[in-house]
């Protein structure tokens, strides 16, 4: 708002306060990660490494935690790759070609975007079992990539259309095929839309729990998220030290992309994602 | 005939992703609704037509669980739109350094993995000496267990309540300036000029929030799952949803009742499918469509 109230500092401290909650939860990760232990936000015992030897050592009954973390790393780049990619191409032929049916295609893809896909996993769960991707990282991937792609094709529709159309124009008249107009031109004009939707499916897919949780069962093909989870059963009350470092060393790469694509980011999540 | 199979190669893909993970799953949804599926009868399920859904009205559980998903739906609701609002407003009141920071650090739940984020509530909320809401109270227990309600309410509130305030900051900040100045001469205070510049025109996107909040909460139950499980005791925090997911997964009772967790999932995905559309209509969907404007044979 242009015109700042003289008592905006109270203002100022009735929100910092509101927010310390947040604050305190994040900074009890930090140091109980760091700690032998801590009450409350105050550390007891001193600093110690002890609680990052799941780096090195392991934890009894699990596979190494650098397979967990493969294994997320490689479920986030495909899923995201595999949306940019699929959104992008329907939505340029939403936003640039005329083909029969095209209202009722934008209008399927618009109800998906605002239905609430989660209420589909009992039936996907018996679709991967009968296409025989249950239990496997391609069948999640499939699955978490499509849930997302309304949104994605929506998103990306939107950026197609903001474009001039005049270069697009002179390429096909002057003989380039659709693909290579849309692979050589279209493509490299969104690339702050790609670099949106690919940002927020890196970070939705990092953190997908639900998914892998019901169609992921061989810890070997756990991520980090079932990783974590199976150690939260076994070992909240006993050592909060361990499942504050590993929480952490979970979200390292979720504060590096954020920082990175915040502003990608705002867009996105400003602009009425699931939530 | 060469354009619908130019416009169909680039759907291709998309369609078939849409097809196996959106569509066939609604309809499998709908028939496995009417089939006895379990654990048990996992080869050969045989049809029983709409008896899941008796035995679903039957159950002595109905009740409770639809009684929790309304106020878990409502009162979360309540939070997020509330919350959302008051941070878009007073944060829009501040410098704008420090209005940037702290809607980031109301960004953060949302970006925290799930399982990262339930984990910090679990420890907030647990026994002194670890728990922090222990230390400060001075009262040791376990306060996740003692409120499981106001536990739920506030988790997915902090995670909820970013959607609404980064819409309304951003629907502040196209208010044109000279309705302020205006204001400012009319003599309005702060407060008056919230109340009757801001907030009125902030009708639709509150409306937007909620209606788009509402179907989501309804369907989720993901942070649930993960910090009470629906418990402590029977369903004390049981949502419909979850409840579904249950049925469908849980081998408490060494049977996992597929067909009835499907039944349960069917009205959620008539719910969802019913007002989707409905949202359609309500956005103006034929300015949406309007031909494409580049179109050569």
């Amino acid at each position: 708002m242009p015109l700042r109230p003289r008592s905006w500092p109270f203002v100022a401290i009735a929100v910092v306060v509101l927010s310390l909650p947040i604050v305190g939860g994040y900074t009890w990760l930090l140091l109980s990660s760091l700690s032998r232990e801590v009450h409350g936000l105050l550390p007891v015992g001193g600093f110690h490494l002890e609680n990052w030897r799941f780096l090195w050592e392991g934890v009894e009954g699990r596979p190494s935690v650098w397979v967990a973390l493969g294994n997320s790393f490689l479920f986030a780049a495909l899923v995201a790759a595999l949306e940019v990619f699929v959104s992008s191409m329907a939505a340029y032929a939403i936003s640039r070609m005329r083909f029969p049916g095209r209202p009722l295609y934008l209008g399927l893809v618009l109800v998906l975007h605002a239905f609430p896909a989660v209420s589909l996993l009992i039936a996907i769960f018996y679709v991967l079992r009968v296409l025989g991707l249950f239990d496997t990282l391609t069948g999640v991937i499939l699955v978490k990539a499509s849930l997302d792609l309304p949104l994605g094709i929506w998103l990306l529709k939107g950026f197609f259309d903001g474009l001039s159309w005049e270069v697009e124009m002179a390429a096909l008249v002057d003989g380039a095929s659709r693909w290579g107009t849309f692979w050589r031109i279209g493509l490299p004009l969104i690339r702050p839309g790609l670099l949106a939707l690919g940002t927020f499916a890196l970070l939705s897919a990092w953190g997908e729990f639900i998914l892998p949780y019901t169609l992921i069962v061989s810890s070997r093909r756990w991520t980090l998220a079932l990783y974590l989870q199976s150690l939260i059963g076994d070992f909240t009350f006993v050592d909060y030290g361990l499942l504050a470092a590993v929480g952490l060393y979970y979200m390292v790469p979720v504060i590096a992309l954020f920082l990175l694509g915040q502003r990608y980011l705002l867009n996105i999540y400003g602009g009425g994602v699931k939530g | 005939m060469r354009r619908v199979s130019s416009a169909g190669f680039f759907l291709l893909p998309a369609s078939l992703l849409i097809l196996f993970f959106f569509l066939l799953p609604v309809a499998a949804t709908l028939l496995l609704s009417m089939t006895d599926l379990s654990t048990a009868t996992f080869s050969r399920p045989s049809w029983v037509g709409m008896g899941n859904y008796l035995d679903l009205l039957r159950s002595r559980w109905t009740g409770l669980i639809l009684k929790n998903t309304a106020q878990y739906v409502l009162l979360v609701l309540l939070f997020n739109v509330g919350m959302g609002l008051f941070l878009a407003i007073t944060t829009s009141l501040l410098p704008d350094r420090l209005g940037d920071s702290i809607r980031a650090v109301w960004l953060v739940p949302r970006i925290t993995p799930p399982v990262v984020y339930i984990l910090i509530w679990q420890a907030m909320l647990s026994e002194a000496p670890y728990g922090l809401l222990s230390t400060l109270t001075g009262t040791s227990r376990n306060w996740l267990s003692g409120f499981p309600w106001h536990a739920v309410i506030l988790a997915n509130g902090l995670i909820g309540a970013s959607l609404g305030m980064l819409i309304f900051t951003s629907a502040i900040h196209t208010i044109p300036p000279d309705l302020f100045y205006a204001a400012a001469i009319d003599g309005a205070t702060t407060w008056q000029t919230i109340r009757r510049v801001v907030l009125p025109l902030l009708r639709w996107p509150i409306m937007f929030v909620t209606a788009y909040q509402t179907l989501s909460l309804l369907t989720s139950f993901e942070y649930i799952l993960l910090l009470t499980d629906g418990g402590p005791g029977l369903y004390t925090t049981e949502v419909w949803a979850l409840s579904a997911y249950h049925l469908a997964f849980s081998n408490y009772y060494g049977n996992a009742r597929f067909g009835l967790g499907a039944a349960m999932a069917a009205v959620l995905v008539i719910i969802g499918i019913v007002v989707s559309v409905a949202y359609l209509r309500g956005f103006r969907f034929r300015e949406l469509v309007q031909e494409p404007r580049v179109e050569v044979t």
